[in-house]
C-alpha cells in the first residue's frame, strides 16, 4: 500500500501553515500563529492577485474555468461557470461574499485556513472581487470562530494599510472594500440563500431559487457566495497557470483538496491530497487506520449531510463524480469514521437530533417530520421500538425532502443510508430491545 | 440604557450600508455586550430604533439566532459540542462530568450568575474531540479530569469591570 501513498510536496493552500508531522494543530487551534503579511509576502504571497490586475477581468475568470475548479463546499458545481452567471454590464453594486460558516459536521477544514492563513483568503477575494468587478465583499464566519474573525480583521487591515484593499488597489484603478461579518450562530446561514438573509439582518430562512444570487442575491444585487477552500485555491492559479492547477488532481481531476478523518481513527486530522486520493489511503495511510483495534463498519464521507459508505467501497476516489457514483457525495471530504462497535441506530439518532435542533422552522416537512424521525430513532436505540417503526421511517424518508433548502435532503441522507445499510441494526433493536453490537457508541 | 456615544457608533455603523437593516445583527451583538451578554426589553428598542427596524421584526432575529440571549446568561458561556465526531469521542460522558461539576443541566445557569452550560452545534474542531468552548477559548480532546482546571481556570479570570452588569443582570 505504502507505494501509491503520495506525499505531500504538492502542498498549495496549506503552504503558510503545514506543520512538520502529519497534525496541522498540536494543541487548541489558536495556539498557531496566523501567517502574517511579511512572511506571506515572502513565501510568494500576493503575486496572484498582482498578476489578476493586470489582466482584464474575463481573462481572469477564463483562467478559472480553464482551471477546472470546482466549489469546494460541498456542491462542487464550477467556479468558473457559476461566476460567469454574474452580469458584468450590470450598473449597480455587485458583492462577493466568502462564506465561512463552517458547521456542517465532522468538517474543520476553513478553520485551518482562516487561523492559520488569512492573506491568502484575502488575496483569493480580491482577485474574484477583480475578475466578476465586484467592489464590496464581505467575509461571513460563524459566531464561534471569533478569534478567526480577529485574524481576519487584523490582516484586513494589514492589506489595507499595504495598499491592497480600499481604492485604487495597487494603483490598478479597481477598489475593493472588505467587511468581515461574525454572525450570530446557525447551522442553516450556511446556505448561500439563508446567508443572504443573514447578512442583510433577517432570520436565516432559505430563499426558494430561482432567481440564484448571482443575479439577485445581497440587497437584490448580482452576488457570489464562494467557500473558503474555493477561494483559497485562486491565487495559486493565478501564479502558476490553469494548467498546473489542472495537473494536480488524480484522474482528470483538477487540483488539490483539504481532506480530514475524524471519529474512529488513529489519527484525526486534515491533509492537503491530489482530489482523486481513494479513501483507503486516507483512512489507513493518513489517518493511521482504526483506533480501537477494531475494522471500520461506515464512513460519511464529506460532512453529516452525505450517505454513508461501506469497506466494499472504500477504493472509491475521493472526487465529486466517484463518490456520487458510489451512492454519495464527496461533500467537505472531511471522513467520519465508525468501527464495527458502533451502534448506528444509536449514532442515527444523535445525527437526527442536529438536524432536529437546526432547522430553520420555515418548511413543514423538515421542521415536523425531522423531530418525529428523531423520536421514532432515539425509541428504538433505547430499545422501546415498536413493530411498524422502520415502516415510518421509510416514509418520512421518501418525503422530507419537499422544502425550499438542501437542509431537509441534508437530513435524508444519513437516514436512508442507515435505514438501507444498516437495516439489521434498527430490526434486531426492535425485536430484542438491546444493540446487537457489544458496547454500543462510546 | 446606552451611552449616547455607543448610540452614535451603532447608528454610524447601519447608515454605512445601503440598507440600515444590513447593520442589524452587529447593533445586537454590542447591545448584548453593553448589556452583560444578554439583550433585555430595553436592547430590542434600542435595536429596532437605531436599524429602523420594526420592534417584533427584531425579536424575531434575538430568537433566532444560537449566540444571542433573552434571558441573563451567566458571565461565562460554555458550549459543548455534541455532534457526531464528538459524540463517537464521548462527548456524553464530558457533558456528565460539566453538569455534576456545575450542579446545572445544560440549557441553565448557575445560581451565582458565574456559567451558563449549553449544547453547540460542531465547533470544527472534530481532530480533536470532545470539544468544548469557553467564552472565546476553544479545548480539546477534553478529558474528565481536566474539566475542574477548565472551571477554576475560568473563574479565577473573571474581569472585574463587568461586574456592575453581572450583578445588575444576575437570574433570579
Amino acid at each position: 500500500m505504502a507505494q501509491g501513498v503520495r506525499t505531500m510536496s504538492e502542498i498549495v493552500l496549506f503552504k503558510n501553515i503545514q506543520k512538520n508531522g502529519p497534525e496541522l494543530f498540536p494543541a487548541g487551534a489558536a495556539a498557531i500563529p496566523a501567517c502574517g503579511y511579511d512572511d506571506y509576502v515572502k513565501n510568494g504571497g500576493y503575486q496572484g492577485a498582482r498578476k489578476a490586475l493586470k489582466m482584464a477581468p474575463l481573462e481572469v475568470q477564463q483562467v478559472v474555468k480553464d482551471s477546472g475548479l470546482r466549489g469546494r463546499g460541498g456542491a462542487g458545481f464550477p467556479t468558473g461557470m457559476k461566476w460567469s452567471f454574474v452580469p458584468m454590464d450590470f450598473k449597480g453594486q455587485k458583492y462577493l461574499i466568502c462564506n465561512c460558516d463552517e458547521m456542517e459536521p465532522g468538517t474543520f477544514k476553513d478553520r485551518a485556513l482562516v487561523y492559520g492563513d488569512p492573506h491568502q483568503l484575502i488575496e483569493s477575494m480580491i482577485i474574484a472581487a477583480y475578475a466578476m468587478q465586484m467592489t464590496q465583499g464581505f467575509i461571513f464566519i460563524r459566531c464561534e470562530y471569533r478569534k478567526g474573525a480577529r485574524i481576519l480583521e487584523q490582516a484586513a487591515a494589514e492589506a489595507l494599510n499595504h495598499g491592497w484593499l480600499g481604492k485604487n488597489i495597487q494603483s490598478s484603478g479597481f477598489d475593493f472594500h472588505l467587511d468581515v461579518h461574525l454572525s450570530a450562530g446557525r447551522y442553516i446561514c450556511g446556505e448561500e440563500t439563508a446567508l443572504l438573509n443573514s447578512l442583510e439582518g433577517k432570520r436565516a430562512n432559505p430563499r426558494s431559487k430561482p432567481p440564484f444570487p448571482q443575479v439577485y442575491g445581497f440587497l437584490g444585487s448580482p452576488t457570489i457566495v464562494n467557500n473558503v477552500e474555493t477561494l483559497c485555491n485562486l491565487p495559486h492559479i493565478l501564479a502558476r497557470g490553469a494548467q498546473w492547477h489542472k495537473s494536480l488532481g488524480l484522474n482528470g481531476n483538477a487540483g488539490t483538496k483539504i481532506m480530514g478523518a475524524s471519529g474512529r481513527v488513529k489519527n484525526p486530522g486534515l491533509w492537503e491530497l491530489p482530489l482523486g486520493t481513494p479513501m483507503r489511503e486516507v483512512l489507513n495511510e493518513h489517518a493511521g487506520g482504526p483506533s480501537r483495534g477494531k475494522s471500520f463498519k461506515t464512513v460519511i464521507p464529506g460532512g453529516l449531510s452525505t450517505p454513508m459508505m461501506t469497506p466494499d467501497q472504500f477504493d472509491t476516489p475521493l472526487d465529486f463524480d466517484s463518490v456520487a457514483k458510489a451512492g454519495s457525495r464527496l461533500g467537505t471530504a472531511c471522513l467520519i469514521a465508525f468501527d464495527e462497535d458502533d451502534c448506528m441506530v444509536a449514532a442515527t439518532a444523535n445525527i437526527m437530533k442536529f438536524y432536529m435542533r437546526e432547522s430553520c422552522g420555515f418548511c413543514t416537512p423538515c421542521r415536523e417530520g425531522i423531530p418525529w424521525i428523531y423520536e421514532t430513532v432515539k425509541a428504538i436505540a433505547e430499545g422501546k421500538g415498536e413493530e411498524g417503526d422502520l415502516a415510518v421511517l421509510d416514509d418520512m424518508a421518501r418525503h422530507i425532502f419537499h422544502t425550499f433548502c438542501a437542509f431537509a435532503p441534508g437530513a435524508q441522507g444519513p437516514l436512508l443510508s442507515a435505514i438501507t445499510t444498516f437495516r439489521h441494526e434498527f430490526e434486531f433493536l426492535i425485536q430484542k430491545s438491546q444493540c446487537h453490537t457489544a458496547g454500543g457508541a462510546s | 440604557m446606552i451611552s449616547d456615544a455607543l448610540k452614535v457608533q451603532l447608528t454610524g455603523h447601519c447608515g454605512h450600508y445601503p440598507s440600515r437593516r444590513v447593520g442589524l445583527i452587529f447593533v445586537m451583538q454590542k447591545l448584548q455586550e453593553h448589556y452583560g451578554g444578554w439583550l433585555p426589553e430595553e436592547a430590542i428598542r434600542e435595536a429596532a430604533e437605531i436599524s429602523g427596524v420594526p420592534e417584533t421584526e427584531v425579536e424575531g432575529v434575538a430568537t433566532f439566532y444560537n449566540w444571542f440571549f433573552r434571558e441573563p446568561a451567566g458571565r461565562h458561556i460554555i458550549v459543548v459540542c455534541d455532534s457526531i465526531s464528538c459524540y463517537l469521542c464521548g462527548c456524553d460522558r464530558i457533558a456528565a462530568n460539566l453538569e455534576r461539576k456545575l450542579g446545572i443541566k445544560l440549557g441553565e445557569t448557575t445560581p451565582d450568575g458565574m456559567f451558563t452550560l449549553l449544547p453547540v452545534v460542531c465547533l470544527g474542531n472534530c481532530d480533536k474531540a470532545p470539544s468544548i468552548m469557553v467564552d472565546d477559548e476553544l479545548y480539546g480532546p477534553v478529558t474528565a479530569d481536566m474539566i475542574d482546571e477548565i472551571i477554576e481556570k475560568t473563574a479565577s479570570e473573571t474581569h472585574g469591570t463587568r461586574r456592575a452588569h453581572d450583578e445588575r443582570n444576575r437570574p433570579v
